[in-house]
């Protein structure tokens, strides 16, 4: 780790000075968050080729909205992590609470622990590793980009999927409405293979893998639509 | 439209002395055939049908002697409002307190879109986007255009997030609150699909509810989250359809919304369930002193502004949910009108695709005839947005003039100086809902027990 050019303390300095300071116009550079203890809306709406250590656990939509920036938190994240995120980098080294880069449009959001419930629900685009477990209902509605688990995934998994690809390593609970296991063919174990290289593992066994998407049977309303 | 309900057969069956039934009349009957013959419910746009205590049931007590009225045309009657002052750095100040409703690209053709925020800035007034993300055509005729972050989030990004000059959480809407959205496949065209980030052609459904965040103590997070990206710059709204609206306008005041947007049953949807838009929610009439007096009680009434829509039609309905304690009104199938929707001179079309001029409602099936609600190109290229917008304005202008003219009547020189004091009901039902007395008594039902 390079030594930050910037060190927010936010024990001493208010979350809005520090996201006023990330959001000044034509930035680059390093900075380290300090002591954030939680709180919420840490780094949120970046739009700079930026790197941004964060030293601590975060609560809710740390990296919000990022774009071109790459965070890093070093603790567990709360809900919505990385929410809709347009593009950059959002690493968390520890656990995320649910629906972990909800409606993320691009960009690559890892997490190192596990991810609870709804993570990647409605994602549009963005990729998403976990590195453990993912809870119940992630991949709801996803429309688009992928989500590797090297994990289990929880009940409910990929509910109502559009294109996102979703992976998984371990066992799956249950598979939500409309969602399928697929052949992995050449292309998928490429595309796996680099995503896990993007996120910093590059042991895993890539025929461990289960690749899941949409049966697409929900793509039109009929009156034999179950679910 | 049927040929079943022509005048003739009517008159027929009387002749006979056939009684139709009143639970299952004919719109009842044909509603089973259908439902019998396709397996599917009705799905349209356009709001509930079913009649409803509404504004008509008010009215006002122009000044005489106890009261003393303004001079028409010569007095002074503002108009103007400021919208969003309670945190956010760059409220924004209409020139009239009627607005346009959200409504998305998708649902409505661009052109139509272009033509709303046309006729919109002619007169002072914003727009709002809809589900479906923000176009450079609203944006750029769109002098104030409200940017709504939807359970779909379908291109909901934070460039536009910058570009919009205020930010509406949508929570619910008055034709279906509590249910989600459902774009059908014919209307994605390859930009609409673009812009949502789906497959062109299929049906696009949208969330019930947020995906990251579970209730109002989530939403004061969200709220607070959106602020920081914007660098609290922008009025936040929170809307919702009116259900249980006393508590979710307190719900939202504490989760520190800006503006509270409270969206009665009779307000539009471009596509749901028939049975859904006609049997949820309480009609705009009773939702406004539930929300008024939830603003009041907290202390935030006029601080926390309150706009109301659903079913607004004229410059009475404006006046009226003005003097029942609303800073400002939304107009959204009022708008459509406006621009052609409906319009007698595609008569024969609409008979052509089964409906009739004043009753189409299938606005998921993208064969507007008059180009506004369709992603048909040859379609959307009949309507012409400078003309459109030029209708929207002079309609902007007339319900604005109609409620300054009351407003004056009752001897108020700014639209928000009308009160309940100046309205009386003509239903009871209307009385017990708007709390305001029967015409000819002192009697509120439910809160008086006078004359």
């Amino acid at each position: 780790m390079t030594t930050p050019d910037v060190t927010f303390d936010l024990s001493t300095t208010p979350l809005r000075a520090v996201n006023e300071a990330l959001h000044a116009p034509g930035l680059t550079g390093e900075f380290a968050i300090e002591h954030p203890a939680g709180g919420h809306s840490v780094a949120v709406g970046l739009d700079a080729p930026i790197k941004v250590d964060v030293h601590g656990h975060v609560g809710y939509y740390a990296a919000g909205m990022n774009q071109q920036a790459e965070v890093e938190i070093h603790g567990n994240a709360g809900t919505g992590v990385a929410e809709n995120m347009m593009s950059g980098t959002v690493v968390v080294h520890g656990n995320a609470s649910q629906s972990a880069g909800a409606t993320a449009h691009g960009g690559l959001l890892v997490v190192e622990g596990d991810a609870a419930a709804r993570c990647g629900i409605s994602m549009k685009g963005a990729d998403i590793v976990v590195g453990g477990d993912v809870g119940h209902s992630s991949a709801f509605m996803a429309q688009a980009g992928r989500l590797v688990v090297r994990g289990d995934a929880g009940e409910g998994l990929g509910d109502s999927i559009y294109e996102t690809r979703i992976y998984v390593r371990g066992r799956v609970a249950s598979l939500g409405a409309d969602c399928v296991a697929k052949e992995m063919r050449a292309e998928h174990r490429e595309e796996l293979a680099g995503l896990l290289k993007a996120a910093g593992y590059t042991d895993d066994d890539l025929d461990s893998y289960t690749r899941y998407g949409s049966a697409r049977s929900l793509y039109h309303f009929t009156a034999e639509n179950k679910y | 439209m049927s040929n079943e309900t022509a005048p003739d057969a009517t008159v027929s069956a009387a002749s006979w002395g056939l009684r139709e039934s009143a639970t299952f009349d004919r719109p009842t009957i044909a509603a089973i055939q259908k439902a019998a013959d396709t397996g599917i419910y009705d799905i349209r746009g356009w709001g509930a049908k079913r009649p409803l205590p509404h504004f008509d049931d008010l009215l006002f007590l122009g000044a005489s002697m106890s009261r003393y009225p303004l001079e028409g045309y010569r007095e002074r009657c503002g108009t103007d409002v400021v919208l969003g002052d309670r945190f956010a750095k760059y409220p924004l100040h209409l020139a009239t307190p009627v607005t346009i409703a959200g409504m998305s690209f998708g649902a409505l053709s661009g052109r139509a879109k272009e033509a709303l925020g046309r006729g919109a800035s002619e007169v002072g007034t914003s727009t709002t986007t809809g589900d479906g993300g923000m176009t450079p055509e609203e944006r750029g005729q769109s002098k104030h255009l409200v940017y709504q972050y939807l359970p779909s989030r379908y291109g909901m990004n934070p460039d536009d997030l910058r570009k919009a000059d205020a930010i509406e959480i949508v929570l619910g809407q008055g034709a279906k609150p509590g249910g989600g959205g459902m774009l059908l496949g014919q209307k994605i065209s390859e930009r609409v699909a673009g812009m949502r980030t789906l497959p062109q052609g299929i049906d696009q459904r949208s969330a019930s509810r947020h995906p990251d965040w579970t209730g109002p103590d989530d939403l004061a997070i969200k709220i607070a989250e959106l602020r920081e990206i914007t660098d609290w710059e922008k009025p936040v709204y929170v809307k919702v359809g009116a259900t249980r609206t006393y508590y979710d306008v307190k719900l939202a005041c504490h989760s520190g919304a800006d503006v509270v947007v409270v969206d009665g049953m009779q307000g539009g949807t471009a596509a749901t369930q028939d049975v859904f838009i006609e049997h949820v929610g309480i009609p705009t009439l009773a939702a406004i002193p539930q929300a008024v007096q939830a603003l009041q009680e907290l202390g935030l009434h006029r601080k926390v502004q309150l706009i109301v829509s659903g079913g607004i039609r004229n410059g009475a309905d404006v006046a009226k949910a003005m003097a029942l304690g609303a800073d400002a009104v939304a107009i959204g199938s009022a708008a459509l009108i406006a621009l052609g929707d409906n319009d007698p001179r595609y008569a024969a079309e609409y008979e052509a695709i089964g409906s009739a001029a004043g009753f189409y409602d299938d606005f998921q099936d993208g064969r507007d005839p008059a180009g506004i609600t369709t992603q048909d190109p040859e379609l959307a290229q009949r309507f012409d947005p400078v003309e459109g917008g030029r209708r929207l304005a002079n309609f902007l202008r007339v319900m604005t003039m109609e409620a300054q003219t009351i407003a004056r009547a009752c001897g108020k020189a700014h639209l928000q100086h009308l009160e309940p004091e100046d309205l009386v009901a003509i239903s009871i039902e209307a009385s017990a809902m708007a709390r305001v007395p029967l015409a000819g008594t002192d009697w509120i039902p439910g809160r008086t027990g006078g004359l």
